[in-house]
């Protein structure tokens, strides 16, 4: 059997690896409508009804944030806006962005679509797990979505529903339906990606085809298969602290509770921690953060690497940055509590780890910009999202670096600063590699490009408009206007400056916002009339491309899973005759690429 | 061709390294010598340690304040526990004689195991409720709130398991559906899942007990 030929290929004289090895896979045969599009256990499908519920929903909470842009500027406008609207408006922005869009766009979307192809394999290892998983995430946007028509409204209890007040009367949606809808959905959705995440773990690990090592793998996969891992660690702890939360809501326990008194009575509740939540809130919302990071990270490392038609620098080093920096988010979370009250030496701790995961960081960012050194730069859409990521998060990353030093943290803490940190690193820069990604990767989902004057012009309004709306924020963060307020017009933080600044932000705002209806209209109009691409159009060396059909069909690849004999970066290899290499192509194949050492 | 390497090892790898390419040329695809099964169910397994940690983080964190009461400990939650640790040990039993192809007595063992699991389940319930007629109300300590907490999710762990068990049973149940290989799998699937529920109950009991 094989090996004879295992042997031969050990002294190089061949790539004969037989194919049929490659055992195959009990697949899952759609026989209706409804199993084929609605109810389909095919990872692509999948992937492609998470990316539009979630997007959707990301929809939602852009309208949100208009609103929110529109109170702040011109509340005039907006007359049926109160305090208490407001703060159900940051509040569910926050999480659907975060939670309902990014986390579900990159591992639900991203990572089901991308998994199986690149690696390899016909399709996830539990299809039926991976379709339920779907269906749960939906029924967890669903039931988000119902408490904006409860009564009371969802609830305003801020992104990080800190207690007491998220369950206290006074906090929108504290003491009715708001905050349990919130609590039980977000439950729901742990549930339902933890169904999902097993996918993406053991298909990447057990079932990429042969020759795929690990080392080869694509740094999309990496990325998304690391998140995936940090998100089993880290989503624990976010439904545990919900269960708890939702006890002391609804049962009365003092989980969270301290003794308080409201209205002049002493509260059922007492003895609880409200610092507890938080750390254990924490716990999964740092490494949260580079559960959406991560996925970027790999992504955007293939769209530099094949537009800049330039083998990735430093692979290995790549890896280790994702596996460090995954590692070390998960002691650095009392960060975000510096101004909580904490022990010094604590605050010192937290600090210093923070500051540490700057090292893998700056090392990738290295990386990008040394693959692209003396590249072939193909200033493509996919490319000039790519770029815009690395100014972008380099540009977040080092507000972060101030914000992770306690006495720099305590004045700015809870100002416009911080907003401008976070939306700059975790909001703008994991978008753009979306964007980037979607232009990239629609040609292989529907056969055709997207069009490029609106992508251009999507790309230019949202990259420099970012800029425009995030960078005046900083300046207002260090005049000390605070965040979360509803209104600052009486206060003494606003001046006159201030005031023009705000409505300019808005103003710009609602620009950038108009732009991503542009990109909607291409995405739905270029998947009818858009240019056809063909066959790996960006000349990519990785498996998603090398399927016999574009799109590709049910079960990826034709008869037999391709073979792997190359990482899947082997792009300008000297002597070849093509500046790529693909992974499945043999040595036999090019022979004139025969030092190829790239 | 060799199997076993370091985490380490692996990742020092230079995957365009004309020495690496050969060695890579030979690898089949997977990293670990388990079926999906299994290390699905060990995926599974370690959610579940984490998220009983986290509670158990919490627990050591309230437990030390001095409006902590301790919760009486009565007969029937140390009977509960037998009941589980009988029925971990049939699922041994059970285990022992798929892997021998006895599948009339896997049959037999898997229908006990049922039933002592759903004994043990009533066993829980009749225990909150002897609980609430004492006053040992979920909100009136944090002991209580435990309490409550920890074997109902330990429940919702074993009903989960029960599912599972439903599955197995049918497996070897239908004659038609009899696939050694397969039966075999599961029930050592089940089995694991059944030790891992019984370990994870004698450590909440063990903390309830002496803290």
């Amino acid at each position: 059997m094989a090996a004879d030929s295992y042997e031969d290929i050990a002294v190089g004289k061949g790539d004969a690896i037989p194919a049929l090895e490659v055992k195959p896979q009990d697949l899952y045969h759609a026989k209706s409508f409804w199993t084929r599009w609605i109810f389909c256990q095919d990872a692509k499908v999948i992937g492609i009804q998470y990316s539009i519920t979630a997007i959707a929903i990301g929809l939602v909470a852009l309208v949100l944030s208009w609103l929110m842009r529109l109170q702040l500027a011109f509340p005039e406008l907006v007359p049926f806006i109160g305090p208490g609207e407001y703060y159900q408006f940051v509040t569910m922005h926050g999480m659907i962005m975060v939670i309902y869009l990014l986390t579900a766009l990159f591992l639900g979307g991203f990572g089901n679509f991308l998994i199986p192809l690149m690696v390899g394999a016909r399709d996830m290892v539990f299809p039926y797990v991976n379709m339920v998983s779907y269906w749960v995430y939906l029924l967890a946007v669903i039931v988000l979505v119902a408490s904006f028509f409860v009564p009371g409204g969802p609830t305003g209890a801020g992104w990080t529903l800190y207690p007491p007040q998220a369950i206290t009367s006074g906090t929108p949606g504290g003491d009715s339906l708001g905050i349990v809808l919130m609590l039980v959905s977000l439950s729901i959705f742990v549930v339902g990606f933890t169904m999902g995440g097993l996918n993406y773990v053991i298909t990447t690990l057990q079932a990429r085809t042969r020759g795929m090592t690990l080392m080869r793998m694509p740094l999309t996969v990496w990325g998304i298969f690391t998140a995936t891992v940090l998100a089993l660690f880290a989503f624990p702890a976010l439904i545990v602290s919900c269960i708890m939360m939702t006890l002391d809501n609804l049962l009365g326990t003092s989980f969270f509770m301290p003794a308080m008194v409201q209205f002049g009575e002493q509260s059922e509740y007492s003895g609880g921690s409200p610092i507890l939540f938080q750390h254990l809130f924490w716990f999964f919302g740092h490494p949260e953060v580079y559960i959406v990071a991560l996925p970027a990270f790999g992504i955007v490392s293939d769209l530099i690497s094949v537009h800049a038609r330039k083998n990735i620098f430093g692979y290995r080093m790549m890896v280790w940055a994702i596996v460090i920096i995954g590692a070390l988010s998960f002691i650095v979370w009392a960060h975000h509590m510096y101004v909580a009250g904490m022990n010094p030496w604590f605050g010192f701790f937290f600090a210093t780890t923070t500051l540490i995961i700057a090292i893998p960081t700056a090392l990738k960012v290295y990386n990008w910009v040394i693959t692209l050194w003396r590249g072939n730069i193909h200033l493509t859409i996919p490319m000039l999202f790519a770029l815009a990521f690395i100014v972008t998060f380099v540009n977040g990353g080092i507000t972060g670096l101030f914000l992770g030093n306690v006495i720099v943290d305590v004045p700015l803490s809870d100002t416009y600063f911080v907003v401008a940190h976070f939306h700059m690193v975790m909001g703008i820069a994991p978008v753009l590699v979306v964007f980037g990604a979607i232009y990239h990767w629609y040609p292989l989902i529907t056969g055709r490009f997207l069009h490029e004057g609106m992508g251009k012009f999507h790309f230019w309004v949202s990259f420099l408009g970012s800029y425009l709306i995030y960078f005046p924020m900083h300046y207002l963060g260090f005049v000390g206007v605070p965040r979360r307020y509803y209104e600052m017009y009486d206060s003494e933080f606003m001046t006159v400056s201030t005031n023009y600044l705000n409505q300019f932000i808005t103003v710009v705002a609602l620009i950038v916002g108009f732009s991503q209806l542009v990109f909607l209209y291409n995405l739905i109009t270029s998947a009818k009339f858009g240019k056809k691409a063909g066959k790996n159009p960006w000349k990519a060396c990785s498996l998603e491309w090398r399927t016999p059909e574009v799109p590709p069909g049910h079960g990826n690849f034709g008869k037999e899973l391709p073979i792997v004999y190359r990482w899947a970066y082997d792009f300008s290899v000297p002597g070849a005759k093509e500046d790529y290499i693909p992974q499945d192509i043999g040595p036999s194949q090019v022979p004139e690429a025969e030092a190829e050492q790239t | 061709m060799k199997k076993k390497e370091s985490i380490f090892q692996l990742l020092m790898q230079k995957p365009w390294d004309p020495t690496q390419v050969k060695v890579d040329n030979l690898h089949k695809g997977a990293t670990l010598d388990l079926s999906k099964g299994k290390l699905g169910l060990r995926y599974i397994m370690v959610i579940s340690t984490i998220f009983f940690c986290l509670f158990i983080v919490t627990y050591s964190d309230r437990l030390i304040y001095p409006d902590w009461q301790k919760m009486p400990e009565p007969l029937m939650l140390w009977l509960n526990t037998f009941i589980l640790f009988i029925s971990s040990i049939v699922f041994l039993n059970a285990q022992i004689a798929a892997k021998n192809s006895q599948f009339e007595i896997v049959k037999k063992r898997l229908i006990v195991i049922g039933v002592l699991a759903l004994a043990f389940l009533i066993g829980q319930l009749f225990v909150w409720l002897q609980f609430i007629s004492l006053g040992y109300y979920v909100s009136s300590n944090p002991a209580n709130a435990y309490f409550y907490v920890f074997t109902a999710l330990h429940g919702l762990h074993l009903l989960g398991g029960l599912i599972y068990w439903f599955i197995s049973i049918r497996k070897v149940w239908v004659p038609s559906n009899i696939v050694i290989a397969k039966v075999k799998h599961t029930v050592e699937l089940c089995a694991i899942y059944w030790h891992f529920l019984l370990a994870v109950w004698i450590v909440l009991f063990g903390l309830m007990l002496f803290t």
